[in-house]
């Protein structure tokens, strides 16, 4: 992890409280937390303003990552999303009598990479426990979890919001990441209330999940979404999960509950049904107003489960199961405990080192995380942070960037708008991929010299990648060719036209002469009219100065 | 429950012996989830202890089998008979708190109850994951060797095996018993023990004296705790295995069904008797978040203590623990059923659970007919995966005791025909 980032949250850590208003309409209130333990407040400084102590918000994530791997956590079948129902499904998923779980050795890899990734302390031996509950979707009637000692813990999550009024200023936070466990995931019920029935596909059952708690250090939905997406970009770099959250690859559950800082904590509702982090955002900040509306009614907020109206963008209660559950947990006894090893030194004699998983190894082969990545674009490139960003968060985008600055000599900082702003822009707009874009890297990257080299000019450069977009493979240069938009090269016909455009605006000059600067952008605006956008900026301004002088 | 399931899947320990060229012959009849000693709890009926129809029985107590039928002890009582009677040279039962040795021992023959994690348990339905071994009944100990050769080591379908001890397969014929130590643990003089058990206790102890092993009594001061502990952990693993049967995938399911949660109760109602039921019961309550500590937790550590007792007898020179099978010989059906299961359970598995819980394999080997004609089994326990070891010395009595082969009750011919036992001696599969 970046060192900087590291700094950066000791910087946080001992800054004393501050209370900002980010945005108003969302009454979001960023918090700096003082301790990293406890949520208790020390040294409270006199507020800058005399206003009354305000309800914040508190959130808190729980998170099921569905493990990328080819087979499940206990058992050898695929794991598939959109398969035909019920054909994923071995002897052990439909919990037939007599079978027992057998543990896959990636999903292990997972959470370790996973744990590292979050530093987190990878715990040695962990144990497998089982969660009973019955439900159609859980065919043995208990989950295989770890709740006893899941296989990391204590983890930190860095993520950045852009804030500020331009919201380009980059804001480093924390969350800490209370634990990693690895668990069973359920079926799929889909219920049929035409016919008064439910149908059960078990294609799910049994996929490996990782649980990863956040804790509850986060205070509105755009912080928890910024964390997401941080969490879903280091998850698809390491591979361990490809964080769709649309596909239930990554399904998020916030806690929230609201209070004045300084006083315990509130009563907290669990919200679900979010299926993107757009949804999270907003589902946490109408949670955390209902909460704050319902108290100063002078009522109090129910500890319940509730479920996300994406359409009304409300969160209701959901429909309430049998109360308080009893889970009954008992040590998994089909399963050993989980014993990972620091390096190969530490494997017992006689133990294949590929038959055990060795956190060294796995700590060696750690890929490039998203914020090292960011750091390093910026180093490398001088571009700006929130410019690292973008390209960070859109798939195939820095190496789209790379590409194109292999092929022009044009400065980093000078194409990274045209990367960030023409080309996802226009991807953005069509909903299509980076790898989709019909204008390709060298395309781009030759349109970019013809404008540094002085073929054209920006404006018409602009009109060229449109150009290029709509009709895929053509090359920058036919399409100048074609369409005649080459800068104006004769001097004679461009001093011409200048003098034709000074010689119908006499006042305007008037006002030139007379020390007015400015208005020569009106002549200048003429010239590029007749030229149809042609000329070179810089040279027609020196040729009505001149004219003009 | 399973009334109509047939497993699309063989189990490991079935497996192996159907690639070694065994013929499979049939399913035999237990109590219902192996929760019982008598065998007398089954969808099927009871099961009758072969010995019930021999002469031994029927001209020592004038008994008529048809109502004055012994059991044959459980929970594997129907694969004890079927070995017993002379039908087969090969029985596979379960042992979880003796269910493979009980019936052994009232039926006259031997069973090797193998250490934990020895022979693979995917495919056998689990009653107590952690207690659970499949358990080989067979006519002699040499034959049980020759099948445990078969069936033990790792699989990995079951995370809780181990690679197997290499040792030689055929038991050796001229055992030794000058090298080893038989120690005789003293709580084992149970209350209800029948003077005639213990008079078979003491005549082999004597005999490995006078074959100059050296026989020191032993104590193993947890066993009193045991079968209370056993019982808690029992039942909660029951509740939690049983879980699974809901009627969904596969099994019984109820016609009910006006929710998902009124099918499961009816269903799980319906489809397990009523031992079952109280044990699954039972075994919720203990694993309630409020319980958890209070007995679950508890009782694994009495199981710890009960595991480190066996492991300080070993440790301290003793080779092989000589105790009793069960309590008497077989009782008779009517008078066994006067007593619930629960009660029944308690009282029959004091000598063979212990064994269980410390995971160890054990030999139950038949050494007289009681007064009544009926079979009395003493057992052997020896230490972690030296299950060899102890069937070289259960050959070496069997060897000495002389124990009867079972003949037919000769009576009418109509009998002889019904029952189609043919007089043999008793002979091993080799």
């Amino acid at each position: 992890m970046a060192a900087s980032s590291v700094a950066a949250s000791e910087l946080l850590y001992n800054m004393k409280k501050q209370i900002l208003i980010l945005h108003p309409k969302a009454s979001c209130l960023i918090r700096r937390i003082s301790t990293r333990s406890s949520r208790h407040y020390s040294q409270p400084q006199p507020r800058a303003k005399s206003a009354p102590e305000q309800l914040v918000g508190v959130v808190g994530l729980e998170i099921h990552a569905q493990i990328h791997s080819n087979t499940k956590l206990f058992s050898g079948s695929s794991v598939r999303f959109s398969a035909p129902p019920n054909s994923l499904v071995s002897f052990f998923d439909a919990s037939l009598p007599g079978t027992l779980p057998v543990l896959n050795r990636r999903c292990v890899e997972a959470a370790v990479m996973t744990g590292l990734a979050l530093n987190c302390t990878i715990n040695r031996k962990s144990l497998f426990d089982r969660k009973h509950y019955f439900y159609a979707d859980l065919p043995a009637g208990y989950q295989i979890t770890q709740q006893r000692r899941p296989i990391a813990v204590d983890g930190m999550l860095t993520y950045s919001l852009l804030g500020g009024k331009k919201r380009n200023q980059v804001m480093r936070k924390n969350v800490h990441i209370k634990q990693i466990q690895l668990e069973q995931d359920s079926g799929k019920s889909l219920h049929d209330d035409l016919r008064s029935q439910t149908l059960i596909d078990l294609n799910r059952a049994g996929v490996g999940l990782m649980e990863l708690v956040m804790e509850p250090d986060m205070s509105c939905g755009e912080e928890a979404a910024a964390a997401v997406r941080e969490l879903q970009l280091i998850l698809q770099a390491l591979g361990t999960c490809q964080g769709n959250m649309s596909e239930g690859q990554l399904r998020v559950d916030a806690n929230v509950s609201v209070h004045r800082p300084d006083e315990p904590l509130g009563i907290r509702t669990e919200v679900k049904n979010i299926n993107s982090v757009r949804y999270l955002a907003r589902a946490i900040d109408y949670e955390i107003r209902r909460q704050i509306d319902v108290l100063q009614r002078g009522g109090r907020v129910q500890n319940e489960t509730r479920a996300y109206d994406s359409k009304t963008g409300e969160t209701v209660p959901m429909r309430d199961k049998e109360g308080l559950q009893d889970y009954r947990f008992m040590p998994e006894p089909n399963l050993p405990p989980l014993i990972v090893y620091e390096d190969n030194t530490s494997l017992p004699t006689g133990t294949d080192a590929c038959q055990a998983v060795v956190v060294q190894k796995i700590r060696e082969g750690l890929p490039e995380l998203p914020s090292v990545k960011r750091d390093r674009l910026v180093q490398t490139y001088g571009i700006l942070p929130e410019h690292s960003f973008t390209l960070v968060n859109e798939d195939g985008l820095v190496e789209y960037f790379e590409a194109v600055l292999k092929s022009t000599k044009k400065e980093p900082r000078k194409v990274i708008g045209w990367v960030t702003n023409s080309l996802l822009g226009h991807l953005k707009q069509h909903d299509m991929s980076v790898s989709q874009s019909p204008v390709s890297p060298p395309a781009l990257a030759e349109l970019l010299e013809l404008q540094e080299t002085g073929h054209i000019s920006s404006s018409v450069a602009k009109q060229v990648f449109q150009e290029m977009w709509r009709s895929s493979g053509k090359t920058a240069s036919r399409i100048i060719h074609e369409l005649d938009l080459g800068l104006v090269s004769d001097m004679a016909q461009l001093h011409s036209i200048c003098q034709k455009v000074v010689d119908s605006n006499p006042d305007v000059v008037q006002a030139i002469r007379n020390g007015n600067q400015k208005v020569l952008n009106k002549l200048m605006g003429l010239v590029q009219k007749e030229t149809k956008g042609r000329a070179d900026t810089a040279l027609v301004r020196t040729i009505l100065l001149e004219k003009t002088s | 429950m399973l009334k109509d399931y047939v497993p699309p899947y063989n189990a490991t320990v079935v497996q192996k012996l159907l690639d070694q060229g065994a013929v499979l012959m049939g399913k035999t009849n237990m109590d219902e989830f192996a929760m019982g000693s008598g065998s007398t709890d089954s969808a099927f009926g009871p099961v009758r202890n072969p010995w019930s129809y021999s002469a031994s029985y029927t001209e020592q107590t004038g008994a008529a089998p048809d109502s004055d039928w012994v059991v044959s002890g459980g929970s594997s009582g129907g694969s004890a008979a079927a070995v017993a009677s002379l039908t087969s040279y090969l029985a596979l039962g379960s042992d979880t708190g003796g269910s493979t040795r009980n019936p052994a021992a009232l039926c006259g023959i031997v069973a090797l109850k193998p250490t934990y994690g020895l022979l693979s348990r995917h495919g056998l339905i689990p009653l107590v994951n952690s207690m659970d071994v499949p358990g080989i009944l067979t006519r002699t100990a040499r034959d049980a060797a020759i099948v445990l050769d078969i069936l033990q080591g790792q699989d990995m379908r079951d995370s809780t095996t181990v690679p197997a001890p290499s040792s030689p397969t055929e038991l050796p014929e001229d055992f030794d018993v000058k090298n080893i130590c038989i120690g005789i643990p003293k709580e084992y003089h149970a209350p209800g023990l029948s003077d005639e058990t213990l008079a078979q206790w003491s005549r082999v102890a004597d005999m490995f004296e006078r074959a100059g092993a050296r026989v020191e009594q032993v104590s193993l001061p947890h066993t009193q705790y045991s079968i209370v502990c056993y019982h808690v952990l029992c039942q909660a693993e029951v509740a939690s295995n049983m879980a699974r049967f809901d009627g969904l995938e596969y099994g019984h399911r109820s016609k009910v069904d006006a929710s998902t949660e009124a099918m499961y109760a009816t269903t799980r109602h319906e489809g397990f008797n009523d031992v079952v039921r109280r044990r699954i019961l039972c075994g919720n309550y203990f694993l309630l978040k409020q319980n958890y500590q209070n007995y679950f937790v508890k009782a694994q550590k009495v199981r710890r203590l009960i595991t480190d007792d066996f492991k300080r007898v070993f440790s301290s020179g003793i080779d092989v623990l000589l105790t009793p099978s069960t309590l008497t010989d077989a009782t008779r059906y009517h008078d066994f059923i006067q007593e619930d299961n629960r009660t029944r359970s308690a009282q029959e598995d004091v000598f063979t659970q212990p064994v269980n819980m410390a995971g160890l394999p054990a030999v139950s080997v038949p050494t007289a007919l009681s007064r009544l004609g009926l079979p009395i089994g003493l057992q052997l326990i020896g230490p972690a995966l030296q299950d060899k070891k102890l069937l070289s010395v259960a050959h070496w009595i069997e060897q000495r005791v002389g124990f009867p082969s079972i003949r037919d009750f000769e009576d009418s011919s109509e009998r002889r025909n019904e029952i189609g036992v043919t007089k043999t001696k008793q002979t091993s599969a080799v």
